[in-house]
């Protein structure tokens, strides 16, 4: 089984401009091991200390929030194309 | 001075990009978010240069920015130097500085717990950005900024994701100051938005999906393409333009701070930049501080920052829209997360409506104040009684509701609830006995006396 990972702009300086990579893994959780292991200095900027995703990044799977397809409990198929996309909030002072 | 990215930096201005978790500061670029911590930027200032610049020394600053300010020209550009607009801006629309009015005639139908037991509202007023010009909304005044920058910057076509309003306001801007304009909607939108969209000449692309959808992809395509997304790249300036709807309040309201704010909520930008604009007031002593309790008002098929404000989480939860209240219609809102920490820090609350409370509403405000207002505006008013009756909001307290936008463009909401009169002909008889059919001959007004005329 293969997926496809599509890496933001904003983020490829941590992939050597890398901007789409194909894995094996099944969920959430073996996607970021995957990462992880591919791209090191990738690992701070998607998820915060406590290993939750961050607050302003979305995860789309074949354009649809993966919020609504059970989260991390999401089960990949096989093609699955998987979007990272920067939340783009103004925010406040 | 170009920038690693080819874009124009001005690192010389009284204001730059800060991302807000992280504190790192990026000039002034076509960015919104952090490369080192993903999270969103915001415009900050030097508020020591604005006070020099506004006060020029004054023996009073405050009283002469005070009186420096009313003098100006009755628009948005009037708060100038509280906005990131780039050096030698000169306006060419006079955008803003929309009415604030008492309301008394709706006031008297919220009911809520007072001082001497159950009683009307007293010091409610509207702001009204149904009549901002130059489309109707308050867009056009977060588009003003974003376009400015969008010139400065350089780019020639500039591009949105929109629920309407925006699509409206950009396409109008754009076409005043000769830029392109790419304008992407939900295909599912108010046929007087798009064509109030189209009318300006703006390349509409209409996406089968929802908003978060049409927003998803309009970040991928800001990726590919040099153009200047009003709510994408460009949006930490876009949206500080939402500022001056707070500038606007406490200015009119005689230089003061209202006890309460109740504001739709879509993105939920809005509510927090009103919260920055009055703190800025204060930060200039242009106004006293006091404690001012923001309320959002969602429709109840796209609630997500007013469940998370009733369920006490501090994060959003998405949902699927669905709701008439379009321009409302955003599932996954970009500034969930910092709306949420803006009510609960100041000790409001969110409410939301249903459907048939909306349009009852947009009827209510109409009869009542004489302002036909579009769903969102119905949102805000079925909300706003809602906390009158829960004692969230007090009769005695000034309040202020912000409407955003006009009923000209959702009538299509109140198709069917009023129904289309049969003519008659042109006789005085017979409007006579049309008039009893309608009312009946007790209630028929206007009767002149039977002495009127007699002997003349």
């Amino acid at each position: 089984m293969a997926i496809t990972v599509q890496i933001p702009t904003a983020l490829r300086r941590h992939t050597a401009g890398v901007g789409s990579i194909a894995c094996a893994a099944t969920n959430l959780g073996e996607l970021f091991t995957a990462l992880d292991e591919k791209f090191p200095e990738l690992k701070p900027h998607l998820r915060d200390e406590s290993g939750q995703v961050r607050r302003f990044l979305n995860i789309y799977v074949n354009e649809e929030d993966i919020r609504f397809l059970g989260g991390p409990g999401y089960s990949f198929q096989d093609g699955d194309e998987v979007l990272l996309v920067p939340s783009i909030a103004g925010g406040a002072q | 001075m170009p920038n690693h990215d080819g874009h124009p930096q001005n690192n010389q201005c009284h204001y730059e990009l800060r991302c807000r978790e992280c504190g790192r500061r990026w000039g002034n670029q076509p960015r919104s978010i952090c490369e080192d911590c993903f999270s969103p930027l915001e415009i900050t200032y030097d508020y020591d240069w604005i006070r020099y610049v506004l006060g020029e020394d004054s023996v009073q600053p405050a009283k002469f920015i005070r009186e420096r300010i009313s003098r100006r020209p009755a628009n948005m550009w009037r708060y100038a130097e509280l906005l990131p607009l780039p050096e030698g801006f000169e306006p060419r629309l006079p955008v803003g500085f929309t009415p604030l009015f008492q309301a008394p005639r709706l006031a008297k139908r919220f009911v809520g717990k007072g001082n001497d037991g159950e009683t009307a509202a007293q010091n409610l007023y509207i702001k009204n950005d149904a009549v901002c010009l130059p489309t109707l909304s308050f867009k056009d005044r977060v588009v003003a900024v974003a376009l400015a920058q969008a010139k400065a910057f350089g780019f020639d076509t500039v591009a949105c994701s929109s629920t309407g309003n925006l699509a409206n306001a950009v396409a109008a801007h754009a076409a005043r100051l000769g830029l392109k304009a790419w304008i992407f909607i939900p295909s599912d939108l108010e046929p007087a938005k798009i064509l109030g969209t189209q009318v300006f000449g703006a390349n509409v692309v209409r996406i089968a999906g929802n908003y978060d959808q049409v927003n998803r992809l309009c970040s991928q395509i800001a990726e590919e393409r040099r153009w200047g997304f009003v709510n994408v790249n460009l949006r930490p300036y876009y949206a500080e333009g939402s500022k001056t709807v707070g500038f606007e309040i406490a200015e009119q309201l005689g230089w003061r701070l209202p006890d309460n704010v109740v504001c739709p909520m879509a993105g939920g930008s809005l509510i927090t930049k009103i919260k920055k604009a009055f703190d800025e007031l204060v930060k200039l002593d242009l106004v006293e501080d006091k404690p001012v309790k923001f309320f959002g008002a969602q429709a109840t098929g796209c609630s997500p920052i007013s469940t998370a404000v009733k369920t006490g989480s501090a994060e959003i939860d998405p949902q699927k829209p669905a709701t008439i209240a379009r321009s409302l219609a955003i599932g996954n809102p970009a500034d969930g997360h910092y709306a949420i920490r803006t009510i609960k820090h100041s000790g409001g609350w969110s409410e939301d409506v249903s459907d048939p409370e909306v349009i009852d509403s947009i009827r209510f405000l109409a009869e009542t104040e004489g302002v036909f207002t579009e769903t969102a505006g119905g949102v805000t008013v079925g909300c706003a009684g809602k906390l009158y009756r829960q004692d969230r909001i007090l009769p005695e307290e000034t309040t202020v509701l912000c409407i955003t936008g006009n009923g000209l463009k959702t009538t299509d909401v109140l198709a069917g609830v009023y129904e289309t009169e049969r003519p008659i002909t042109p006789k005085l008889v017979e409007f006579e006995k049309y008039l009893h059919e309608q009312v009946g001959s007790a209630e028929i007004p206007g009767v002149l006396p039977a002495t009127v005329g007699a002997g003349a």
